[in-house]
């Protein structure tokens, strides 16, 4: 973390007088809020500039839903559960992989894929420079606002299932879920923001996405489809078989025990920090390309 | 003609230096196809007996089939590449010398094939060795036949419709939407996320009166002696046509598409 040193605030906060005019750099997190704030501007003007491009792209992502709703729904014409889940449970299930998905998409997908183009074009030096912690910068540099359309949809889609089950969750249940949601984010991101470092290594790495697609599509699948081995895997990990499971089980009552909240919490606590581990081995590999 | 064979020597070693990123792919791509298994073989033990004609063997062995139609046939990055082509104003050259782009990228196209599958071949014959019981031989001679017939006019639909797809970037910017949209259609549609007689007849009947069944689902049947008979024949006829017509389709693009070509950059 990089620590703020009064030759490090932007000039623009520097030259502002502070009312009572004792001069005093702004707060780590009001700084860092600041910043982010302008990114999300220039973020929303890049988008509005290619509309017709913005709109296609949540066509796109609907689609692919769609679809996958559609397959569940022919999955249920041949049987009535997979494992104890039904066919509402099940759409429930990828309800909230969508929708996990898209929030973590709206935030960092962009930022990772464009990782490794930062590394192969150099442009990596100028953004090392800057005077602020990098990963926060690689991380958060776009926003992906069609994603929020699309988390949205998948919402909408998750209601209707509850309504379906007739679920009636209580507060702790809600935001239980709420909060698993984001310790699945943080597991999308940490895994990703991995895949991503790599190209420090190999520098040509087109393959991450398809990659990351692959790997997360076992996300939506209900958990005990798999058995053995590649259970283990992807429960201990690679934890991606945990990340929907889990809040989908805390909703629809289906959590035989609260072990399995805390694995995907411990789970989420060991990702992020091996992430940053990674970050930090994979950055002391980089050379710049341009000079 | 031999200046083609060329475009195929020389695009096989340009492939070959991604051989790492093939390999990766092909890795990545066994995670869902194994999630794909598993979930059958759960609604299978749940269920006891046969779906929709199809035993638990026949439906892995459908799933596997499909892997290698897919590695066999699938467009990869090709329809990324023309519609950069066209954008970047890479395709004047074309223009002027007496080499067919459409040919030339055919020829591409197959050479990024056999690559892909020289170097998938090993990982995907591991696979579906670890599944080796469910995997079945074509029923006979015929269907042999026939499957190697379908897989050559799946390889063209496949190319020639994204090749006229790639061909929007005349026109638009940003090509990969639309080539995202269409590609989520075939995935659902050609039998690629699952065979196409678990939909409810209607249904699969309808699907018949567009290509997308031609693109996997037709061989993977062919193969599986799903089709035979004068069904295979019929088949085989109207996927020829289906080929002809995304061929005549994609000339049409190309020359409409070069009527409104600026030659930006070019």
């Amino acid at each position: 973390m990089a620590r703020l040193e009064d030759d490090m605030i932007p000039p623009e906060a520097r030259s502002r007088k502070p009312e009572d005019g004792v001069a005093r750099p702004p707060s780590l997190v009001a700084r860092y809020l600041g910043i982010y704030g302008a990114l999300w501007k220039t973020s929303v003007t890049r988008e509005m500039s290619f509309k017709g491009n913005f709109i296609l792209w949540i066509v796109v992502e609907l689609l692919w839903f769609a679809m996958q709703l559609c397959f569940i729904g022919v999955l249920y014409l041949h049987t009535n559960s997979i494992g104890t889940w039904t066919q509402w449970q099940v759409v429930l299930l990828v309800g909230a992989s969508s929708f996990i998905q898209q929030t973590y998409q709206a935030f960092f997908l962009v930022n990772c894929t464009n990782l490794s183009e930062l590394v192969r074009t150099g442009k990596m030096d100028f953004l090392l420079m800057l005077p602020m912690n990098t990963r926060f910068l690689v991380s958060l540099r776009q926003v992906d606002l069609g994603a929020f359309v699309n988390a949205a949809f998948a919402a909408v889609v998750m209601f209707y299932a509850a309504g379906r089950l007739h679920l009636h969750p209580t507060a702790a249940q809600f935001f239980g879920f709420l909060a698993l949601c984001l310790v699945g984010i943080l597991i999308h991101y940490s895994l990703m923001f991995m895949l991503a470092a790599i190209s420090f290594w190999t520098v040509r790495a087109q393959g991450i996405v398809w990659g990351y697609y692959n790997l997360f599509n076992i996300a939506r699948m209900p958990d005990e489809a798999f058995r053995g081995v590649f259970k283990a895997v992807f429960t201990f990990v690679l934890p991606v078989l945990l990340v929907s499971n889990v809040p989908t089980r805390v909703l629809a009552d289906k959590l035989q025990s609260p072990i399995l909240w805390l694995v995907l919490l411990g789970m989420g606590v060991v990702c992020a920090l091996i992430s940053e581990w990674f970050w930090r081995v994979s950055v002391r590999r980089y050379t710049s390309a341009s000079t | 003609m031999k200046k083609y064979w060329h475009v195929v020597g020389i695009g096989i070693q340009n492939n070959l230096t991604y051989r790492v990123n093939y390999l990766t792919r092909t890795l990545f791509s066994f995670i869902p196809l194994f999630a794909m298994l598993s979930l059958w073989r759960t609604i299978y033990a749940g269920q006891g007996g046969a779906i929709s004609g199809y035993t638990m063997a026949q439906m892995i062995s459908y799933y596997l089939l499909v892997a290698v139609v897919d590695v066999l046939t699938a467009v990869n990055e090709d329809d990324w590449q023309i519609a950069a082509d066209i954008r970047e104003g890479n395709i004047s050259q074309f223009l002027l010398k007496p080499v067919d782009y459409l040919w030339f990228r055919l020829g591409l196209f197959f050479s990024g094939r056999i690559a892909f599958m020289a170097v998938a071949l090993v990982p995907l014959t591991v696979f579906i060795a670890c599944f080796g019981h469910y995997f079945v031989l074509p029923v006979n001679g015929t269907a042999c036949l026939a499957f190697l017939v379908s897989l050559v006019l799946t390889a063209l639909l496949q190319f020639f419709i994204s090749y006229a797809m790639a061909m929007l970037a005349f026109w638009v910017l940003e090509v990969s939407t639309f080539i995202f949209i269409l590609f989520a259609f075939e995935y659902i549609a050609s039998g690629h996320m699952f065979p196409l007689d678990v939909l409810p007849p209607m249904l699969k009947h309808a699907l018949f009166f567009t290509p997308f069944p031609y693109q996997m689902y037709f061989p993977v049947s062919i193969y599986m002696g799903k089709i035979a008979g004068a069904d295979l024949w019929q088949g085989l006829f109207i996927q020829a046509g289906w080929v002809l017509l995304a061929y005549a389709f994609a000339r049409f693009m190309w020359n409409r598409g070069v009527r409104h070509y600026g030659a930006f950059g070019g």
